[in-house]
């Protein structure tokens, strides 16, 4: 999924609409609040970010001896594992299985794998029908759009949109609003969606090498009910979702819940050890650009994420520019990582969507130090000569102003005299982008250089022996 | 004990009663303070847009100018922050600059761990709202962020605390960014004034009348959004709050 929008120009959109920008700002945060109350109940919450972060950087070190191991272990299961090198492999794999099967009806759970290989477009157009059963993901699938937020897919919509949709969709009542109402009107059309479906394609949060075994975490139930009631279950996992051993998943599951949306522990976490009897269990792990993630020393430790979405809850710039204005599949600061990496061009100004305030860095669970890898990329992508021109040439002129004291004394005088004697519409032009909703600073006759000098002298002259 | 005052190139420029309000509580608490006067900038506009090559031969000057101080002071948490933090991706393991990231400490974090100044005296008898510079807190930690789990410090609540008569307001959003961001504020101009305004705007419901902060750089921002809008919230770096509380327990009897 891209757009042709920066991310300045689609955030500047959002903001115009002052009340929902503020709605969305403040649904966000109050999940940032629900997160810090859990967190802060917990004594060990520092201890438990290290151990997570120590075991998925170990993990990465040896990838390739975990991916090994988690293979020879779930097909001893009996789970059939398949490997895809970019999203068009994934695509086609799921697509050759079902449709050996003659499966035309799939109940997805929630996955931003599948999302990021655009899996469902790809089977709609080879006549396969995917409903996405996460109420969220199913929502969004109604509207045609794609989700902003990995774990709270819908955020942007409020409850009087999903009050019409459904009206249009499934016959609730004109203006109803009521959430139980309306879920519950969802409960029962994904029922019959569930009873219809051929397979079950959920995602997976983490695959444990140790045992084989994967899990998937859940808070409505859907992707055990989409698995369990069709012979078929798929699970796509991109290739980071693994963990050495069982006992490392208690670390994991007390921080990704605790961390998304401020619960203790998500509702369903579902452990699933080969497939269910008489039935079949297909892996598929995914690359897609995460080896070279892997082997790059700026950008590896983005690896370590669980997806949780802390880091977009926290984040000021995504909660008043909402999710849909990154153009990605995965938004927010993790987002602005990754998405550069596949594609640094298209999404440039990411790295710039972002104040360094350094928030994610702290709240994020396995200690990725997002905005440090957001700060390392705008060198990178200023070396690859993909910084914009305005920046290029305001701070390229002011690099040669600044390295020389007398040059710096010059420019300073003219601008500080500019502010203070040209008429206001001159100084508050067009292309004063600053002055647009700001004053500029009042420029002093005499910079802070000059009075020290003359407070130097008056102590001179007075014979002031304070410094000596 | 001879200190190099650092005065961010903005400061310089348009707030040198913050540079001298600086001067005045260094020397009030015995330091010597000396200005070396072919200092500009530190070089972090230029870093924070990738021109790291660019930004190279400013860090390189300023590791020249103040290496021989035995610290260096500035009232910036996120130019020291640039000093200390980022200097190292520009010059690598470079001795000197080694020795100079030990040595180089924002205002408040330099008064309560090098000075270990106890308490201030003198009046500000005023309702004042902290505003948290994120680099300061965030990358130099003088102060405990919202987000991290552990014992709840801050460096320049503990010195504003310390004054008769102050009040600190307590807000919604305690360590939320203002928005500033170097160029972020032009480049992302629309998001960046709506998280201005509704910092403001939190301090105004908090009912603070001052509005302080150890970055002059975000309360540049504030600072215009207020003008702009007509607001009365008065806008001090914790500098010119400190100096002025100094110079009162001078005239005292």
């Amino acid at each position: 999924m891209t757009t042709h929008l920066d991310h300045p120009t689609a955030a500047k959109e959002f903001v115009a609409n002052d009340e929902r920008a503020h709605w969305h700002d403040q649904a966000l945060w109050f999940v940032r609040k629900k997160r810090d109350r859990v967190a802060h109940a917990l004594p060990e919450w520092e201890a438990l970010r290290e151990q997570a972060s120590r075991i998925k950087l170990h993990t990465m070190s040896r990838l390739a001896q975990y991916l090994e191991e988690f293979e020879r272990q779930a097909t001893q299961l009996g789970a059939v594992v398949h490997w895809a090198t970019n999203a068009a492999e994934h695509n086609q794999i799921v697509l050759r299985l079902l449709t050996e099967r003659g499966v035309r009806h799939v109940a997805k759970s929630k996955s931003m794998l599948t999302e990021e290989c655009g899996l469902n477009h790809f089977l709609e157009r080879h006549g396969i029908e995917v409903v996405d059963t996460d109420l969220g993901e199913w929502i969004v699938q109604q509207r045609r759009e794609h989700p902003s937020h990995i774990v709270l897919p819908a955020i942007h919509i409020k409850k009087e949109e999903v009050g019409q949709l459904f009206h249009e969709r499934l016959g609730t009542t004109a203006g109803a609003t009521d959430p139980q109402y309306l879920t519950e009107a969802a409960r029962q059309h994904l029922r019959q969606e569930f009873l219809r479906a051929g397979a079950g394609i959920t995602g997976v949060n983490f695959a444990i090498a140790e045992t084989g075994g994967i899990v998937v975490c859940t808070n409505e139930g859907n992707a055990d009910l989409g698995v369990s009631l069709p012979k078929l279950h798929i699970a796509c996992l991109g290739i980071e979702k693994l963990i050495p051993r069982a006992a490392d998943l208690g670390v994991f599951l007390r921080l990704l819940a605790r961390s998304a949306t401020g619960q203790p522990i998500t509702t369903y976490s579902s452990h699933f050890h080969g497939p269910r009897a008489g039935g079949e269990l297909h892996i598929v792990l995914v690359d897609n650009g995460r080896s070279e993630l892997l082997a790059s020393d700026d950008f590896r430790r983005s690896l370590n994420c669980i997806r949780c979405g802390a880091c977009m809850n926290t984040c000021p710039v995504y909660r008043r520019s909402g999710g849909h204005s990154y153009g990605v599949t995965v938004p927010g600061p993790i987002g602005s990582i990754i998405n550069p990496f596949a594609d640094p061009a298209a999404h440039s100004s990411l790295p710039g969507a972002c104040s360094l305030c350094g928030s994610c860095t702290d709240v994020c669970p396995v200690k990725i130090d997002l905005h440090h890898q957001l700060y390392v990329w705008r060198r990178r992508l200023a070396e690859k000569g993909l910084l914009s021109w305005s920046k290029r040439i305001s701070m390229k002129l002011a690099g040669a102003v600044l390295r020389n004291p007398t040059l710096y004394r010059i420019a300073g005088w003219f601008g500080r005299n500019s502010l203070r004697f040209l008429p206001r519409w001159l100084v508050y032009n067009p292309l004063n982008i600053w002055g647009r909703q700001r004053e500029l600073p009042v420029p002093p006759a005499q910079t802070f250089r000059e009075l020290y000098q003359i407070d130097m002298e008056n102590k001179n002259s007075l014979g002031d022996n304070s410094h000596g | 004990m001879r200190v190099g005052l650092f005065i961010p190139c903005y400061v310089d420029q348009f707030y040198p009663q913050v540079g001298l309000a600086t001067v005045q509580v260094l020397e009030h608490f015995g330091a010597t303070v000396i200005y070396p006067a072919e200092q500009t900038c530190c070089g972090q506009p230029l870093a924070n847009v990738g021109l790291a090559d660019d930004a190279r031969p400013l860090a390189q000057r300023f590791v020249d100018l103040f290496s021989e101080y035995d610290y260096v002071v500035g009232p910036s948490g996120s130019c020291i922050s640039m000093v200390r933090n980022h200097y190292a991706d520009l010059l690598g393991e470079e001795p000197r600059y080694l020795e100079l990231q030990r040595k180089t400490y924002e205002l408040c974090e330099f008064l309560v761990d090098v000075l270990q100044v106890p308490e201030i005296a003198g009046r500000f008898p005023y309702r004042v709202g902290i505003h948290q510079g994120c680099h300061g807190l965030r990358e130099l930690r003088t102060g405990s962020s919202s987000e991290i789990v552990g014992a709840s410090f801050n460096k320049t609540r503990k010195l504003l605390e310390s004054l008769k008569g102050i009040q600190l307001t307590p807000l919604e959003r305690p360590d939320e960014c203002c928005g500033f961001g170097g160029t972020f504020a032009v480049a992302e101009e629309a998001v960046s004034c709506m998280m201005g305004r509704d910092r403001i705007l939190d301090h105004l419901q908090s009912g603070a009348e001052v509005l302080t902060s150890g970055d002059m750089s975000c309360l540049m921002h504030l600072e215009g959004l207020i003008r702009r809008d007509g607001q009365s919230l008065r806008v001090m770096h914790v500098a010119e709050i400190l100096a002025d509380c100094c110079a009162q327990s001078k005239t005292l009897p």
